[in-house]
Order: C-alpha cells, then structure tokens, then sequence
C-alpha cells in the first residue's frame, strides 16, 4: 500500500502537488476552530488583565505553591518545542529522507510553543513592566539569565530553519499571483520576492540551513536542560536530582513527536494530504515514539525508584503523595496514558496505522501536561519545614479560573499561530516534495 | 543619635514611620521649624504604632534629621565591620509569638502572612516536641541570592540578605530556592497602600528602607531590621520577646544580647551546644538554635495558643 502510493506519488507533476499543497482557505468547520480559539484567547486575556489589576492574589498560587500551571505550562512549552530540532535538524543529520513532509509542521510547533513559552512566563511574573531589570541587572549565575538566552537563541534558530527553507516555495506561491487574495501576495513579495532561486542563492541558503541544523542540536538541549535546572538548582525534594536534565530532555522529545503526530493526522485529513502524508510516515513516527517512550520510561524509572528504595525522610513524604496519596490518580494517568499504553498500542503494527497513531499522540501529549504539573507543584507541598502560621488556602493548591483560562489561552493561542501559519504558507514544503519527487522518478527510471 | 536617647523608642519608631512613609516631603528645608507650622489642608492617612489609620495634616510631616539617608548602593554595601548573627534559644520559647506579631506589625506584613514563623517541631516519634521560632537565616551561602535572576536579593557585608523591592521581578525563584521556607510574596495589595496609605511615596524614598519594604508583586521576607541595626537598635522580634529567646549581636565583637542579657556568643554557643538548621545544605546561616534543653517552660504552655490561632 505504501510502495502503491510512492509510486503514483511519482507520476504527479509539479503542477498538480503545488495544486495539492498551496494553502487552502478556511471551509466552515475551519472558520469554527478558528473562531473557539480566538475566543478561548481572549478569555485569557481578559484573565491576565485581571490578574494585572488585582496582582497574582487571583491565582491559586500561595508562598508554599510559588510556582503553579504557568510554569508547568511552560515547561510543556519548551518540552514540545524541542521537536523542531528532533524532525528538521537530527533527521536531516541522520540523512532520513522520508522526513521532509513533516519538517515545517515540526518547526512550527517548535516556534509557536518557544512564543507561547517566553509569554507565559512573563505572566507568572509579578512585576512584568519590569523585565526589562533582566537586562539592566541580569546575573549570569542565574539559571533564569541562562534560559532567556538559550530560549532567545532557540527561538531565532527556530526561525530561521522555519523561513530559510520556505523561500523556493514562496517564489513558486508569488508565481501564481492570480491565484492568491491580495493580501496573500502582500505577504509573499515582502518575504521572499529577492528569492530568485539561483544556483548561488541555493548554495548560500543550502548551507545556512546546514549549520543552522547543527546548531539547533546543542541550543536545543540546552533550553531543556536549563529549564529542568530551574528546579534541580534548589534543595527540594523531587526537584534535586541529577538525572534531571536528561529526564526532560527525553519527555520532551517524546510530547513533541506526539504533538506532531496529532498535526500530521489532523492536516492530512483536513486537507487531503494522503498522497504526502502517507501511512507509512505513522508507521515511521510510530517506531520513533516507542522508543522515545521507552527512553522517558527509563528516566522515569530512574527518577522515582532510586529515591523510593532509599525513602529519604523529605523524599518519602512527596513520594507517598505521588504513588498512594493526593496526586497518586494524576500520577498515574501520566505515567500509564503519557507512556505505557502508548508504548503497547504502537508495538503493533495496526496501533501505527494513522487514526490509532492520532489517539496515542493526544495521549501522550495531554499525560505530558499532566506530567509537568506533578513535576512542579507537588514538590512544593513538601517544603523541609513543616507548613504551619499559615492560612488554610496556602497548604493547597488548585488553579484558579483565571490561572486555567490564561493556560487554556495560551494553548489556543499557540495552536492559532499554526492554524494561522497553514492557511498562509503551505504546511508541506512543496519545493522540497517536487525535487524529491524528480529524483525519486530519475531513480525509478533508471533502475528499469 | 545623640538626641535620640532621650525621646521614648514608640514615639520615636512613629515619627521614623513617617518618614519612612512620606520621604516625597524631604525637601522642606528646615527640619526644627516646628512652631511655624502652616495648616496646608491636605490631609493624609498614616498607620499609626497602634495599627489605626490616622490622618493627619501635610504640614506636621518632617524629616528625621539623624536618621541618615543612603542611597541604594549605600545600602546593598550594609553597616562596615560588622557581622550579625542571631542565636535563638529553644529551651526559653512557649510559643507567644510576641515576635512574629512586632515583627508583622513593623513591616506592615500582609495579614495571614508572617516573616517569622514559630512552628511545632516534632522530629520524630518517641522524641521530644519543642517550639522553634524561624526567621530568614540569612546565610553565607544564600541558595535565594545564587539564584536571582537581577540581583534584587543580594548579601551585605554585614551578612544580611536583603531584598530590593524596587528591583525585584517577581519571578519567585528565590522561593523556591529557599530551604527554610522563610521568604513570602505580596501576592496583593500591601497593607500600607490598601489601607489608604501610597507606595508611591515609599517608591521615592532614598532613605534606609529604600531596600526593604513592601511592594506588590515583590518577594519579602525577614530582614534582621536594617534600620534598627543601623540605629544600634535591636531587631523587633528580639525587643518583643518577654522570655529573651532571641539573642542577636555582631560574631565580629562576638556577642549577642536579648536586650536584658548580653553574652559571649563563642561561649554561648560552646557551653549549650549551639547549632544551625539544615546544616548538611551547605548554606551556613547566620543563624544558630539552642537546644530545648532544660527548658523554662513545658512545651503543652504553648499548645493553647496554637489551637488558638488557627482555624
């Protein structure tokens, strides 16, 4: 089945796959999703405006539960975002080739959630007007000083590997002006119309994506590990560990192939893209996220037994709370929905089939939410001295409203910066595919 | 200082507040000019000692000419030579919280929240229940410090770990950061602004609590009392306290006092087995615990308390 369509793959012209890949307007079912997710934005917006107004008193946070689901989102942000760096630049080094349908739908999860991250961690701050002290004040030896650069960093990289590639394909939307609405062709000629599509200018671009690949990988690791030391810098059982850079590395790339997963499902459908996006890139994904879960299992494993062999006086009260007590049902659902289930459906051959594989990637992204908020909050319930001259709200937490609806906001958000992205750029690199797709055909008739 | 002495402390601590409050009026010339006071008829709110909003006229608000005014970098360097160190003794606390009221009181502490903490320790089963006052330990390797991201927490030379309102982002990660717990954060309007009071006019203040007062959306914790130590005074939690538990003085001089007692902090420590809390952190604090050893009071004196104050 899948040889079947590589082969008819083939035969199509260059025409007929821009026809097939130049981005759609919204039908109706488009206009609804775009519509919920506006709305959904500015809900949370009116959220912060409030929490602006009355200060951080409005959210659930208290002085034990200093950090609460804004920075559990955020940690998810930066989790999901590194998949950019996995599909475009460890593929490309490993010379994958069947990756190509499925390196911008990548990059641009990666530069939504990077956005959505730096913007949620300006509301978890109290004083956001005056950020600008990072600059005036910043101190290298804060592990917070070395996030804003290496998100900062990750952020441009992400970019560029977003834009760089996208070039050839804008000339191919501004050669076809008719076609597009006007302001379609405002956008194009601003951003791409010096690309003439030279040899030379292939060269120079060929090889800025080449070191731009490079780059990414360490940047990358870097805006994992550094947010994992935000939490293993301090003393606090469940945070002070060592194994924590590489334990979120590894759950991040797992969200992030989940989190693509879902987008390949959902665009193929929506758009027809079977011809691209075929079932054997589930099949392909679905190998990867096995074995990314089985990586995270194993970090997992080694973050919860080693200390609950030990049980450590601070460790054990936190851990208790994790396996048996107050978060023990969230505890599970992550572990069993975010990593186990995942890893017995997609063993199978049919659990790789493309609507089992959609299933999965929503579970394994929404236990990978979850998974952050065990990460940070039950932590701080189990400070080293007992919680006492406080009011009873401060040994507790659970989000407010107005925390939900920047979280449920920023979400929306990040996803309407893709939706966005799709309806004006095509989500396939249709260059790319048409080059591809030449040499593939070269190939074939070749070996005849 | 030298007239200073002979003012009653309340009377005093009232006008420093208005100081402190009103620093925007430091311009008027002539701080002694108290008989030609002219009635401006703008009135404004101020906390009194007693926890009442007064309002007074703008015409009574004058600078303190002995209280010195240091600018920000003045006062992150803290107090030359010295090195403060507190010693708090566990067999003299029953859980009064004298210290914890003065010490919300005098810092305008956001109700339910405190600085210090007077918790009901139990360390294990079968052993002894003892109640042990916490403040700030204002360590000599603060984990807060290590980790703020524009230098708003800092150490003084003197060792006290400050906070700087004004610079402060928010962020929280000194919180988190923090073994004991010690610091809060203004997750509202503070006190002094909601009460009818302005922050702005503690915004514009250059004077020695420039560094270290309320601000919505800022971290707070204890501060060893910046401004009384300056004055040669002791920190309130130490003055407030009827049973002397706490004791705090300069490790340079190498004594501490309660106000009533004064002793060699060396021997202090060497003959009731001194110690610090969480010491296998590596923070080393500033301060030190006696053991609840032969102890004045039996621990269930502070039980009533407890029950209480908490709901």
């Amino acid at each position: 089945m899948s040889n079947l369509s590589t082969l008819t793959n083939g035969r199509r012209s260059a025409e007929q796959i821009t026809g097939d890949l130049v981005p759609q307007p919204f039908g109706k079912r488009g206009m609804i999703w775009v519509s919920v997710l506006i709305v959904l934005c500015l809900i949370g917006a009116f959220a912060y405006f409030r929490q602006l107004q009355e200060g951080l008193v409005v959210t659930g946070m208290r002085d034990y539960v200093s950090w609460g689901i804004y920075i559990s989102n955020f940690v998810f942000f930066v989790a999901i975002s590194l998949v950019g760096s996995l599909i475009t630049a460890i593929f490309r080094l490993a010379n994958v080739e069947w990756s190509t349908p499925l390196t911008r739908i990548a990059e641009i999860i990666a530069v939504s959630a990077i956005t959505f991250a730096s913007l949620i961690i300006i509301v978890d701050m109290g004083r956001p007007e005056r950020l600008y002290n990072l600059l005036l004040h910043g101190r290298l030896q804060s592990p917070i000083t070395w996030d804003v650069i290496v998100i900062t960093t990750y952020f441009f990289i992400s970019l560029l590997l977003l834009y760089l590639p996208l070039l050839p394909d804008l000339k191919i939307l501004n050669g076809q002006k008719t076609k597009n609405l006007p302001w379609q062709n405002k956008i194009y000629t601003f951003l791409g119309s010096f690309w003439k599509g030279s040899e030379e200018q292939f060269k120079i671009s060929e090889k800025a994506i080449s070191i731009l690949c490079i780059m990414i990988i360490p940047v990358a690791f870097c805006i994992h590990t550094v947010t994992s030391w935000l939490f293993a810098t301090t003393y606090r059982p469940g945070w002070d560990s060592t194994n924590f850079g590489a334990y979120f590395i590894s759950g991040a790339f797992l969200v992030g192939s989940g989190g693509v997963i879902v987008a390949m499902y959902v665009f193929r459908k929506y758009y027809h893209l079977e011809k691209y996006i075929t079932e054997l890139h589930f099949e392909k994904m679905g190998r990867i996220a096995v074995m990314l879960s089985l990586i995270y299992l194993y970090f997992n494993v080694n973050e919860y037994l080693v200390p609950a062999f030990k049980m450590k006086k601070s460790e054990a009260a936190h851990l208790e709370e994790l396996f048996t007590g107050e978060f023990s049902l969230m505890f599970w659902f992550a572990i069993l929905v975010g990593m186990i289930i995942p890893i017995f459906v997609m063993l199978f051959k049919a659990g790789r089939k493309p609507f089992p594989m959609f299933i999965v990637g929503m579970m394994i992204v929404v236990g990978a939410w979850f998974k952050r908020y065990l990460i940070v909050t039950p932590t701080l319930l189990h400070p080293f001295l007992p919680m006492q001259n406080v009011p009873d709200n401060y040994m507790h937490y659970f989000p407010t409203w107005e925390e939900w609806a920047i979280t449920i906001g920023s979400l929306a958000g990040a996803l309407l910066i893709i939706t966005f992205f799709v309806r004006i750029f095509p989500i396939i690199p249709i260059h790319e595919t048409i080059t591809e797709q030449h040499e593939k055909a070269e190939h074939i008739s070749v070996s005849k | 200082m030298k007239n200073n002495n002979n003012i009653p402390r309340r009377d005093f601590l009232f006008t420093g507040l208005l100081t402190a409050a009103l620093g925007g009026c430091n311009d008027k010339k002539n701080p002694f000019a108290q008989d030609e006071v002219v009635l401006t008829g703008e009135k404004v709110k101020l906390l009194s000692v007693d926890g009442e909003v007064i309002e007074i006229d703008k015409a009574f608000l004058k600078p303190i000419p002995d209280v010195p005014h240091l600018t920000n970098a003045e006062e992150r360097e803290g107090i030359p030579g010295k090195k403060f160190v507190m010693v708090i003794d566990l067999a003299r606390c029953k859980n009064l919280r004298k210290c914890q009221s003065a010490c919300n009181h005098m810092h305008q502490v956001h109700p339910g929240q405190n600085w210090i903490k007077v918790l009901g320790m139990e360390d294990a089963d079968h052993t002894a229940p003892y109640w042990q006052p916490t403040t700030c330990m204002h360590c000599d390797e603060p984990p807060c410090v290590k980790v703020c991201p524009v230098d708003a927490t800092f150490k003084r030379q003197d060792g006290i770990v400050l906070i700087d309102n004004e610079r402060c982002i928010g962020c929280r990660f000194c919180m988190a950061a923090c073994p004991y717990s010690a610091r809060v954060f203004n997750w509202e309007e503070t006190l002094m602004a909601s009460q009818g009071g302005s922050e702005e006019h503690h915004h514009h203040n250059s004077g020695p609590t420039s560094v270290a007062h309320q601000v919505k959306g800022t971290v707070g914790k204890c501060d060893f009392c910046p401004e009384m130590t300056r004055q040669g005074e002791l920190p309130h939690c130490v003055s407030a306290c009827p049973n002397g538990v706490f004791m705090f003085g300069d490790l340079n001089e190498d004594t501490v006092t309660n106000g009533a007692e004064t002793f060699r902090f060396s021997e202090l420590i060497k003959d009731k087995a001194g110690y610090r809390l969480m010491e296998d952190l590596g923070t080393k604090p500033s301060v030190y615990y006696l053991p609840p050893v032969n102890r004045n009071f039996p621990y269930e004196s502070g039980l009533e308390k407890e029950t209480g104050d908490e709901k």
